[in-house]
This record gives structure tokens, sequence and C-alpha cells, in this order.
């Protein structure tokens, strides 16, 4: 076996400086019944050709995004990598290394995350972020349990246009706990009374930019007036490309920022694993969850950097911690920091304005074809559209046709019929024009 | 002898480095992309009118930066890293090479079923490596690390007891011993926790959780072991607590952090388990990633099956289906979704493609290294170590530290005097049970030869404390990037991120 060093003389001679004469022998204290009782109807090691070669003829039932015109988004993107952050993220300092917890050794990657800290504060208009969670979903679900140790109340608003998955694990993370999570109906058409609904109970009110079905919306009228009532404004971003261009939330008033790094991190590998932002004011730090790296100088006065304030954490506060987070997404999370570091400013608002180019040169061919109605006025690289048909059908529809196109509204929402036609489309640097020809023309056979 | 100071701050190989902020060259950019098409904007009120604040940086400076942080870091690739209880394993670039296999790599969470059926087919493959490993009814594939895992196994439990209507269990009985993530898991559940001590082999003692769970009656949720647990010893007795817990009314959730001692040699089913997690990023071989990511699958028994999250990956007749909503169809009584998408499916592609070329044979072995290796440093350090406890140990060794008794030494500077060395230092302080403890894992992936240089980087060591060296101690690690940190003084003013020197801020307000 290729990973497995020690030969049959290593092992003997090691038996015998243990003093035992078998491997079964160090194995004693495991009961006999279960011993006995275990069999594997698995397959034994195979050579790299013969996994090379399983693997592949199952990639290759997967149509893939790189090889078809793809307009697929919904809070996960695909954008172009560029070749040196792969080559970056596989250096094997950073693949292979564990989190960092002897500083002295591990300079590389604390610096790293204190760079990534930096530039999620940056985009996100805010004045720290952590190391990272697991993905948007899950930082949405720990910024509710955040706002509520913030505030002391238990009530959450969650707008209709937020993304179905963060409001489903927000949901589910908060089920056993006595918190609150009241999620309007989704609706692309009536703008959410979201203010009106403020209650002095209420610790948080969560929204997304751009929203769900694609929508920009400047969230600062309701930012003060949640300030006025004590209450948090949460802002979601699931497409950070778009902070190039539109108003950060902190501009808006955002209290927390969470967000999904994968587009900006490599490629979708169908959803996961992503990496989780997560951002917020200084005066809420000791609330934070998960990881933080802080600067601080070694004993020969050196700048060097340490995790830091781990009182909040599990392995330190066991049951009273912020959360119970460990591993988190360090190597996405590092991917995610190359890439801005090498977009810089200039190269980070080129790529999104080139995003919401590609989508509005789109999006008004589309509104061309017959029975197609475009439902946000305003919106970044992702849009609804309203088909005359059920979206599902003409999904798959495109599909044969070689064309993935869009994502129907029913797959996140089964029991809204009155959803049924609508389609999500969304449209990256990566789409030619090409693509767009062909995406057109297809969603005009499909639809004729 | 002195070492010569530099102008520069670089010591040969070992480079100082700026941070990306401080490289700043205004307007530059490493991404050259194509001229932005001419279209009539559509965003509304909402467009952005201050710069972000990104440094510029050409593509050669950005190279050259992560290559010389890369450089500070100890890692697998470059050494020995026994870390106990965090597995630090070789991640073989077969996984990496086929988890970048395009129809893996480029495909979207929702693009139509029909067109990811090779992605259905590999989670479900995955699926039934860990449910042969284990034995177990079903597993919930989504959680996205161990933690989560855990939070995933108490929320079937807590979801279990609700529909049987025993809604007052509310109590998690676990040991002294056990990782962080338990006790703060549980409160995530609305538990209270319990802890009982190990007894004096390392062990839970099984009359103290009798006593427990007498103690709290029918509010006693679950009792979660960590098996084989934190000392590195496996439970002897635990189908005899599998039956207590059981006779309790309660779950019996086994943590899997330690599972790889244990792989390809017995299923846990067959020990009275009810729930475990997964690490695959420990048993299974994925990258660490400085971080993360990992990944969690639970594995459940057939009671509590029924209420694992979604989505859930249904093979039918010829293809697959995914159920992606709790409430419906297989996943009617699901306790809802615990992560976006389809779980970490890049970290299954890698844990698959290991369980592949390991195979049923080569897994077995692996354990049988692991414990062989452990067992092995066991037996040599005791020359000069104080071990915890009697062996055999299984995939870790655990030291205290009575061997430093009066040398002015502390494990922290063991540690710091190993890195010297050469090596990453064992996991030190945990578990909590064990004074000044040094808590060893080598893995099944070392050599002999790589332990026996670090049993004489050991032993050396030991001898030198004893010799009442401990000043050398106390001035270690001094041939690292960096010597010992003030972590006191990162606490205390946090400095979190960098912010523009206050001259630049005052000539931008000048501006």
């Amino acid at each position: 076996m290729r990973y497995l060093p020690l030969s049959e003389t290593n092992r003997r001679d090691m038996l015998a400086q243990i003093g035992v004469s078998s491997v079964d022998e160090l194995f004693r204290d495991l009961p006999k019944k279960a011993l006995a009782a275990a069999s594997f109807n698995l397959p034994n090691t195979m050579s790299e050709i013969e996994v090379e070669r399983a693997l592949g003829v199952m990639a290759a039932k997967n149509m893939n995004c790189a090889a078809a015109p793809a307009f697929l988004g919904c809070g996960n993107y695909r954008h172009h990598t560029p070749a040196s952050l792969d080559y970056i993220i596989q250096r094997g300092e950073f693949l292979t290394a564990y989190t960092p917890y002897q500083p002295e050794i591990a300079q590389g990657t604390l610096q790293a995350i204190f760079e990534f800290q930096t530039q999620v504060a940056l985009i996100t208009g805010m004045e720290v972020a952590n190391a990272s969670m697991y993905d948007g979903a899950t930082a949405c679900a720990e910024a509710v349990a955040m706002a509520c140790r913030v505030t002391k109340r238990s009530h959450a608003l969650v707008s209709g246009r937020v993304h179905p998955h963060y409001r489903d694990v927000t949901q589910t993370q908060m089920k056993f706990l006595d918190v609150e999570v009241e999620c309007l109906a989704p609706d692309p058409y009536a703008v959410e009374d979201l203010i009106g609904r403020i209650t002095p109970d209420l610790a948080c009110v969560v929204v997304q930019t751009p929203g769900f079905f694609g929508h920009l919306t400047d969230y600062t009228t309701l930012g003060e007036a949640c300030h006025k009532a004590g209450v948090l404004l949460v802002v979601c971003v699931t497409e950070p490309v778009s902070l190039g261009l539109v108003k950060s939330p902190g501009e808006m008033g955002a209290d927390i920022v969470v967000g999904e790094g994968q587009s900006l991190a490599g490629p979708m590998t169908f959803g996961g694993p992503g990496v989780g932002l997560f951002a917020t004011r200084e005066k809420f730090l000791r609330q934070m969850p998960g990881r933080l790296c802080g600067e601080t100088t070694d004993e020969d006065g050196r700048r060097g950097w340490v995790l830091t304030l781990s009182t909040r954490e599990q392995h330190i506060r066991r049951e009273k911690a912020t959360s119970n987070i460990c591993t988190n997404s360090g190597l996405i999370a590092l991917a995610f920091s190359v890439h801005m570091t090498l977009l810089g400013d200039a190269g980070f608002q080129r790529l999104a304005e080139l995003n919401h180019a590609t989508a509005c040169q789109l999006a008004d061919k589309l509104e061309a074809v017959k029975g197609v109605k475009l439902v946000p006025s305003a919106f970044f690289n992702e849009f609804t559209l309203a088909l005359p048909k059920p979206a599902a059908e003409v999904v798959e529809a495109l599909a044969k046709k070689g064309v993935l196109g869009g994502v129907p509204a029913s797959r996140f929402y089964p029991t809204y019929p009155e959803l049924a036609n609508l389609l999500i489309v969304a449209a990256t640097e990566t789409n030619s024009a090409d693509d767009q020809i062909k995406f057109v023309k297809a969603l005009t056979e499909v639809l004729s | 002898m002195t070492r010569p100071t530099t102008a520069s701050g670089h010591k040969g190989l070992q480079f100082e480095q700026n941070l990306i902020f401080e490289q700043n060259t205004p307007g530059a950019t490493a991404v050259d992309l194509p001229p932005v098409p001419v279209a009539k904007q559509r965003l509304g009120e909402v467009k952005r009118h201050t710069p972000v604040g990104l440094p510029g940086m050409s593509e050669p400076e950005v190279v050259r930066h992560y290559t010389r942080l890369s450089q500070k870091n100890y890692s697998i690739d470059s050494g020995f890293y026994p870390l106990g209880s965090c597995t630090m394993k070789h991640n073989p670039r077969l996984n990496e090479k086929m988890a970048r296999l395009p129809g893996f790599a480029e495909i979207h969470p929702f693009q139509p079923v029909s067109t990811a059926q090779g992605a259905m087919e590999l989670i479900d493959t995955c699926a039934h490596w860990l449910l042969e490993l284990t034995g177990m009814s079903a597993v919930a594939m989504s959680p996205a690390a161990g933690a989560h895992g855990e939070f995933c196994g108490l929320m079937c439990i807590h979801a279990a007891h609700d529909a049987n209507g025993q809604a007052q269990r509310k109590v998690i009985i676990v040991p002294e011993s056990a990782h962080g993530t338990n006790p703060a898991t549980a409160a995530l559940c609305g538990y209270t926790v319990e802890s009982i001590p190990a007894n004096a082999d390392g062990r839970v003692d099984i009359a103290v959780l009798r006593a427990k769970l007498a103690e709290h009656g029918d509010t006693v949720a679950a009792v979660m072991i960590t098996n084989p647990n934190t000392c590195g010893l496996f439970e002897r007795e635990c189908i005899e607590i599998a039956d207590a817990v059981h006779a309790a009314g309660a779950f019996f959730y086994m943590d899997g952090a330690n599972f790889n001692a244990i792989v390809g040699r017995l299923r846990i089913a067959d020990l009275g388990v009810d729930a475990m997690h997964i690490n695959l990023h420990k048993t299974f071989s994925t990258p660490h990633g400085g971080g993360g990511p990992g990944a969690g699958p639970t594995v459940l028994s057939a009671k509590l099956a029924p209420f694992a999250p979604v989505p859930m990956v249904v093979k039918s007749g010829e293809g697959y289906t995914v159920e992606e909503h709790a409430g419906f169809g297989v996943a009617k009584q699901a306790l809802g979704r615990m992560k976006g998408y389809h779980g970490q499916f890049g970290v299954f592609v890698r844990a698959l493609s290991y369980m592949m070329s390991m195979g049923a044979d080569g897994l077995k072995q692996a354990s049988g290294d692991a414990v062989l290796n452990a067992n092995y440093l066991m037996a040599r350090l005791s020359a000069e170590l104080t071990p915890a406890f009697a062996g055999p140990c299984m995939h870790e060794c655990v030291f205290d530290d009575r061997f430093l008794k009066g040398t002015g030494v502390t494990t922290l500077d063991i540690a710091k005097a190993l890195i010297d060395e050469g090596f990453h230092p064992p996991t030190i302080y945990f578990p909590l049970v064990v004074h000044g403890a040094l808590l060893i894992e080598p893995t099944e992936t070392e050599s002999k030869q790589a332990l026996d240089q670090f049993v004489t980087s050991m032993l050396s060591l030991a001898r030198k404390a004893k010799e009442g060296r401990a000043a050398e101690f106390q001035a270690a690690p001094q041939l690292s990037p960096r010597r010992r940190l003030d972590e006191t003084k990162a606490a205390r003013r946090p400095i979190l991120r960098w912010t523009p020197p206050a001259s630049d801020k005052a000539q931008q307000a000048a501006e």
C-alpha cells in the first residue's frame, strides 16, 4: 500500500521493542464480540490508475459548466480563477498544515488570515471580520445567534428575499433554543414592509443584497429604523463580487455582515466546500463566533500574529462558548484572500463591472424573447425571469439542448405554485457572447 | 556563537515579509480582464462611490508574497506532525487531482439533477463506504466538520426524544476528558451538561456513569463518549456503557474524532452506538488546510435515521434523485437543513479517492500501523518520560509532566524546544485530566526512521531538562521564523486588521 511506509521487518522490530507478539495484541481492549462480528463488503486496495479510472467515469456522467453555456447562480457562481491561485493554495505548507496553534511555526497561515480578515472588513464596510465560518448559510445562523446574545432578545425576522438555504439553516440551528425565527414569504414582486414589522422584542432583521431574486436594494433606511429600536441589521451577501460595484452593507448601516466567499475562492464543486464570511462592528467583538487572528510581537520585539480572544471559543469556554465551531474553512479563506490580492482595487472593480455589463447584455436579449418578463429593475449579475410556463420543465428542456439555463424558483419553493414560472438566471465574466446567443436561441425554441 | 544581523532582516532562506497592504502600488492589478462591454447599467440607487481600499500588486509580487508566507509554516509535507487528536497523516495528491476533474469541480449545486447523476453517485458511494465501515443504518452527509456532525447527531437525538414524547430529556452526560466541542454542542441544543470523571486507568468509570444515569433518571437525553478516548485508550466496557445508556432510555453518541484507530477492524454498530460523526479530514486523509475545510458526516442508528437533515440522495431504479426539503418524501421527519447545498462535496471526492485507494484491507493495515507506531513511541519514550496510563494505547499516547518535576521546565517549554529540533510539538495540556499532558499521535504514514529521529530528540530534551538546563528551554524556540509570541498583549489590545498608518490618514484628510 503506497501510503504506508512500515516494512514487515520494521513491524517485527517494533513489536519486539513494545514486547508483544502481534499487532492484534495491541487491540486487546476491543470487545471480542465486535471484532468477531466485523465483516466489510468493500473492495481491497486499488492502484492510482484504477482509482482515476473509476472516479473519472463518475465525473464524466455530470454535465460540467466549463463545457456548456451555464447561467446558474443562487448563491454559487462560476468565475474565472487566475492560474496562480490554485498553485498557491496547493503549496503543501498551506494545504497540509493544521490550525495555527503553534504560532512560531505557523506565521504564514496566521499572516494570511490577518490579511483575509482585513480584506473581508474592507469589502463589507465593517470594522472586524473573523477567520471564516463553514459557509454563508451557517454564518447567517451564527449571526442570528450572536444578535440574540448582543440584544438579549430572542426573535429574528428574516426577509423573504434571503437565500432559502440561509433561512432553512438558521431555522434548523435555532430549532431547540428559545429563539423565534420569523420568515417572510418569498415575493419577488412586492416590496416587503420590514420597517413596519420592527417590534421592541426583535433581536435582528436579516436581509440580503443582492436579494435571492436578484434585486438591489438600499437598506440604509431600514438600518436607521432598526437602530432606533435597538435591533441589529444582519446583511447577507451571497455574491461578494457585487461589492466591487455596489454600496457596502457597512455603508447601509449593517451590524453584522455574513456571506459566502465561494464565488471568489475557486470552483463551485457542487456547492461545497465554500467559506463563510463573518464581519461586524468592533463593539460586538466579544460576542463573535469563530477564530480571530491578532497582531502582537515576539520576544525579540518583531511583529507577528497569533490566534486571539480564544476565551470566546469551545476549547476554553466549553458549554459557555459563543459557538461550537472548531475546524472552519481555512484553505478556502486563503483562496478567497489570494484572489482579492491578485485583483486589488482596480481588478475587483473591473471584475464587478464586467459581470454587471454581461448580465445587462443578457437581460436585454432575454427580455426580447416572446413571453419572457424581467422581474427586478435593478440587479447586479443575476435576475429573475417570469416565463410563460413552469421553469422546471424549461430548464430540463434547455439541458437537453446542452444549455444550463438558470435555476427554477420551484426548486426552493415547492409549496408556492405562484412562483412556478420563475427562472433565476446569473451571468458572469465566464459567459461569452457566443454562450449568450446559444442560451437565447435555445430558450426561444423551448418557449415557442 | 551569536548569529549575524542583516540589513534586510532576512536570514538566508527565512524572509521577512510585509503585509500586502504595505506593498500597495495604487491602481496595479495582477488580473488582466477583457474589456467591459458597453451596456446600460441597471444598478439603481446602490452604486458604490468610494473605493474599497484593496492594495494593488502584480502577479510576480503576489506569487512571491504567498510563497514566502508558506515557507513560514510547518506542514505534514515538510515534517513529523504528531499533534495528538488531530490525525496529521499524509495527504495524497491523487485526492487533489480527483477533486479537480472538471466533472466534479465545475458542477453547480442547482443544475438539473438529471445532469448531475455522477455527483449523486459519488455522494451515494461515499455514504456506502461509511455505512459499511460502521455497520450503521443511515448517514447524514451534510455536516461540515466534526463539531457540526456532533450538532447533527445531538439534534437527531433531540428530535427523536421529542417524537417519542420524551421532551423532558435535557441532560447530556460527558466525560471530563471530552473535547470542548462536546459541551459546546450540547449547549446549542438547549441541553445542560453533566461531567463524569475518568477512573485511574483513564477510562469511564461505569459505576459512576450508572450512578449519574440513576441520579438524572428520565431527564438524560444522551451520553457522549469519545472512543478511543482522548487519553488514547479504548473504552473496554463500551458495550456495557451502551446497554446502561439504553436501559435509561437515553441515546449513545460516540464522538468519532478517533475513528482512525479502529477503522476496518470493527463496526461501531456492534458497540451499540446510536450516532457518530466521522471527521473525513482525519480518518480519510483530506487536507487540514491550515484550519479546514473538513467534513463531518454523521452515521445514525435505525431509531435516529428518520430525523437526519436534508439533503438526502435517493437511489431510484436506474438513477438518483435528491430530497432537498424537510417534510417531504424520504425526509418526512427530517429535522431540517444544516448546511447550504449538498454538503462538503469536494471533501467527499477526496475521501472516496482515499478509501478506494486503501480498500478494506489497506484501511485495516492503516489502523494497525497507526496503533503500532503509537505504542512504539510509548515504549521508547518511556525510557525518560512518564506515561500517564498503562498501555497498550491506541493511535496516540499521552505523557504527563512528572518527568519534569523539579526541573523548572514545563510541558510548554518542551513543546517550544521541539520546534528548534525540527518537529511540530504534540498536543499539549490536553486532555485536561492529565497534568501537563503531551498527547502524541504519530499516524500510520510515518516511517520507523522518522519515529526514531523524534525519539532521539525527545529523549535528549528530557535528559537536558533533568540536567538542570531550564534556561535553554525557556529561551526556545530560537531557530523558528518567530520566537515566543506575546499572547497576552494580543488579547489585551486586539489588533485584528490592518489600518492605514496615521500619517496616511492625515494626508487623506488634507486632500
